[in-house]
């Protein structure tokens, strides 16, 4: 399996840690090291030479100044550069003066341009819009039945007419505007970029819509080929920017980056799950990090909002550190957890988790003997199990239809996780920062590998904070 | 599972997540909202350069392209197909052949074709480290012969396998084969299995279509269109229905009409999936659960795709026993090199190309003429 880039670069810094200063030799070494990561990624070969170009001056220049940790100095202009490359800045909606305002969807067969669709709909409805699709896919079979289906799912008019596709886009922009609908979503048929005709045509309905924004849909899978397709494409429609789909796998979406830089339009989406609401606007330096393999914290926290009221996160995660935390608190908080995903993919997005956690397959089904247990417990047992004894036990035992002896290892194992995390906590009051904190967790027992690359409270207000500090 | 493991990862997130909300609604609180953008945003440029029709009357548009004739389906061959698009060494000869000798850029730009042919770094290395072998050792002095080297490893390195399609004739009648298609999202199974369908049946067999993939909107109406194409008979359950019940009645009713091969769709899923994953592994079984066999599983692959082709690969094979590929979407510009590190990592053969969207554009994989148009002077 191929390394991650972070995972590269940490061998990296481990390796350069200790030495003064770099070496030319040094420099070399790790360019070759970020140079395959991101060739890896799928980072489009011309722009992998302009990046390493640059970084290998940055580098040239920590050999030079007096840095004190020159590795870490290297890992940061990786990631500046990254970012600089994918674009700082959100893209932004702008309506159409006029309604309605008209979008373009254009890609290859299979890029998921019809599920783009639907999802971008939802999100505009989410805004406050009234959107009308318009299905102008005649060339697959049943894509038109798809658009319609999603329609009905996210519960938007479609237009389509069998005839002809540029009468048809040009036909819905008619029909949205005796509607009184205020967007327009044109979904195409796929089409490769070399085909000229298949060009012609959707050149031919983008003239008969004048769309306000025309989206290049990519697959995050795509290698080399994508920025050969976004250069054509571009070339034909003027895209006015990308929309990124099924990020939800592990490739790492390097073709996103390079896209971005050679034709200088941004990712205004990202599509991250099979699910119509699972789409968002693309947030360049939560890519970086994506790419570096640093997890997707600001994502994660941005879910976390939604699920957890916020007094209630925060007061638990203080419980927490100060071993006051109950069975009845903890259930509270694995509901809350459950509703922004799966566990195991949290576990994921957590930028510097250690592998062997990482890799503890947990599915939520393992989730259901603990919640089974808890349910069975009375409010005075949740609050003290201590207060468990032989026949407590036997009745929630029976109650929750699992063995006693589970029953008792649930409690100790809690207790123990309980201690922990206490011991946790005080090392984060020593550490004073904003009243409680993660600490690094040094050497946690019967850990493998320890915790170390958990992020502490610093580390994790910079990866939030991005390109943006506070004012 | 231990519960302590559990325990504390759900500890761990929800002090995490605590921080994290706290910082992010101090963070907001702190820092003064942008105002509403006055800033201009590209609203889609219109270019007089490229659009010269932008200004003419819409109305006259679709005119044009209702006068446009279907494309008439092609012979196919793979070298013919893929003409149209540059080949991944076109940008490299003229450097390469340029010099007089063998340089480090003769080097570089091998490399970079390669790569940008998706053939992926560890492939690219492994060959090229051969050939600068032979140079050193004099056995390769020009140019020319370097090119011709490079085509001939690659060939050779894809060479010794079995491509044909694996149908097991010996099965009596009421015992149908299974090919099963499985691939990530949007690679072309459904289309994929249409054409197969159609060169199954005019190779004489009878073939039924099982709608597996429940989950798309509207798969399964693209399926039956291709069935009607065809002249496949076509079996479908409820759409978000169970995909290995609509599997195992389409061999049944396979089996009761003594039909020869059942061609599975599955739902495309992201290999990541856990649970996606599993239920494949579980329409696998359950295809043999009666009377069918299965006797090819075929990995549909997009030839767009990057480096994540491998891992792709390397997990469909481990819950399904994956039997061949099938290389989509080669008629475009991308050059589908990660086959290579397949076939030779994993060892699954390329079995069959898709070259375009007709009914007749499926070929079989050919490892001297996909290797020869990679090298096409065009």
């Amino acid at each position: 399996m191929f390394d991650t880039l972070s995972n590269r670069l940490d061998g990296i810094v481990k390796r350069l840690r200790g030495k003064g200063r770099l070496t030319e030799a040094d420099v070399d070494e790790v360019m070759k090291e970020i140079r395959a990561a991101l060739l890896e990624a799928d980072v489009n070969v011309t722009v992998v030479r302009s990046v390493c170009n640059r970084i290998r001056e940055h580098a040239i220049g920590a050999t030079r100044s007096q840095a004190l940790d020159p590795g870490q100095q290297v890992v940061k202009s990786v990631h500046d550069e990254l970012v600089r490359i994918l674009g700082g800045e959100t893209l932004k909606i702008q309506y159409a003066p006029k309604p309605p305002t008209v979008i373009l969807m254009a890609g290859l067969q299979g890029s998921g341009k019809t599920t783009a669709t639907g999802k971008l709909a939802l999100w505009f409805k989410s805004q406050g819009r009234n959107p009308l699709l318009v299905g102008a896919d005649l060339q697959r079979p049943a894509a038109v039945e798809q658009l319609r289906t999603l329609g009905r799912q996210v519960d938007v008019p479609v237009y389509s007419d069998p005839e002809d596709p540029v009468l048809t886009a040009f036909q819905g922009v008619e029909e949205a505007k005796r509607l009184g609908r205020d967007v327009v979503i044109v979904d195409t048929a796929g089409r490769l970029s070399i085909d000229t005709e298949m060009m012609e045509q959707v050149r031919l309905i983008s003239g008969a819509v004048a769309p306000t924004y025309t989206f290049l849909v990519i697959d995050a899978m795509t290698g080399q080929d994508a920025v050969q397709t976004a250069e054509a494409f571009h070339q034909t429609l003027q895209i006015s920017g990308v929309i990124l789909s099924k990020l939800d796998g592990d490739a790492r979406g390097g073709a996103a980056l390079s896209v971005k830089e050679v034709i200088g339009r941004p990712i205004a989406f990202a599509s991250t799950g099979e699910k119509l609401d699972a789409f968002e606007q693309f947030h360049p330096d939560r890519m970086a990090g994506r790419i570096l393999g640093m997890g997707d914290m600001l994502t994660l926290i941005e879910q976390a909002e939604k699920a957890f009221e916020k007094d209630q996160a925060e007061r638990a995660a203080e419980k927490l550190m100060e071993g006051e935390f109950t069975l009845d608190d903890f259930l509270e908080q694995m509901q809350a957890l459950k509703k922004m995903g799966s566990l195991g993919s949290l576990m994921g997005m957590i930028p510097g988790m250690p592998k062997e956690l990482k890799n503890a397959k947990i599915s939520d089904d393992d989730l259901k003997p603990i919640e089974a247990i808890i349910h069975s417990m009375t409010a005075e047992e949740r609050a003290r199990p201590q207060l468990i004894n032989g026949s407590r036990r036997a009745r929630i035992a029976k109650g929750s239809g699992r063995d006693p002896g589970e029953v008792t290892r649930l409690v100790k194992q809690f207790g123990e996780m309980q201690k922990m995390m206490k011991k946790m906590g005080m090392g984060a009051k020593k550490g004073k920062r904003g009243g409680f904190g993660l600490p690094g967790m040094p050497g946690l027992p019967g850990m493998p590998g320890g915790m170390k690359g958990m992020p502490d409270m610093a580390e994790l207000e910079q990866l939030m904070g991005g390109a943006k500090p506070p004012k | 599972m231990e519960f302590f493991w559990i325990f504390l990862i759900l500890a761990v997130l929800v002090t995490v997540f605590g921080i994290g909300v706290v910082i992010a609604g101090r963070r907001r609180a702190g820092s003064v909202e942008a105002p509403p953008a006055a800033r201009p945003l590209p609203t889609a440029p219109t270019t007089e350069r490229t659009k010269p029709s932008v200004g003419a009357p819409v109305i006259d548009t679709p005119a044009v392209a209702v006068d446009e004739p279907p494309v008439p389906p092609k012979p196919a061959s793979l070298r013919d197909r893929l003409a149209k698009a540059r080949s991944a060494f076109s940008g490299a000869f003229s450097g390469v052949l340029g010099r007089g000798s063998i340089t480090d850029e003769t080097w570089d730009e091998l490399e970079e074709a390669l790569l940008r042919a998706d053939v992926g770094l560890g492939v690219t290395d492994a060959l090229l480290g051969e050939l600068k072998e032979r140079v050193r050792s004099k056995e390769i002095t020009e140019p020319s012969d370097l090119l011709d080297a490079l085509q001939a490893e690659m060939a050779s390195r894809l060479e010794g396998s079995d491509r044909s399609l694996r149908f097991d004739a010996s099965l009596p009648a009421g015992q149908p084969n299974v090919w099963m298609f499985v691939g990530v999202n949007g690679v072309g199974k459904t289309t994929t299995i249409g054409k197969v369908a159609q060169q199954q049946i005019s190779d004489g067999r009878t073939v039924l279509l099982a709608a597996g993939d429940t989950f798309r909107a509207a798969a399964a109406e693209q399926l039956g269109t291709w069935a009607e194409r065809s002249g496949a008979e076509f079996v479908r359950g409820a759409e978000g229905g169970d995909p290995s019940s609509v599997i195992f009645d389409g061999v049944e009713r396979a089996a009761a009409r003594e039909l020869d091969l059942v061609l599975a769709d599955t739902a495309g899923r992201l290999h990541t999936k856990t649970n996606l994953m599993e239920e494949l592994r579980k329409v696998r079984r359950v295809a043999e659960k009666g009377a069918g066999t299965v006797t090819e599983t075929l990995l549909v692959i997009d030839a767009t795709t990057g480096q994540n082709g491998l891992t792709q690969a390397r997990e469909f094979r481990e819950a399904t026993d994956v039997t061949g590929v099938v290389l989509t979407k080669l008629d475009g510009s991308a050059k589908g090199g990660i086959v290579f590190a397949i076939e030779t990592e994993l060892g699954i053969p390329v079995k069959l190309v898709g070259v375009g969207e007709q009914i007749g554009d499926l070929i079989a994989f050919d490892p001297r003429e996909f290797v020869a148009a990679l090298f096409d002077r065009a």
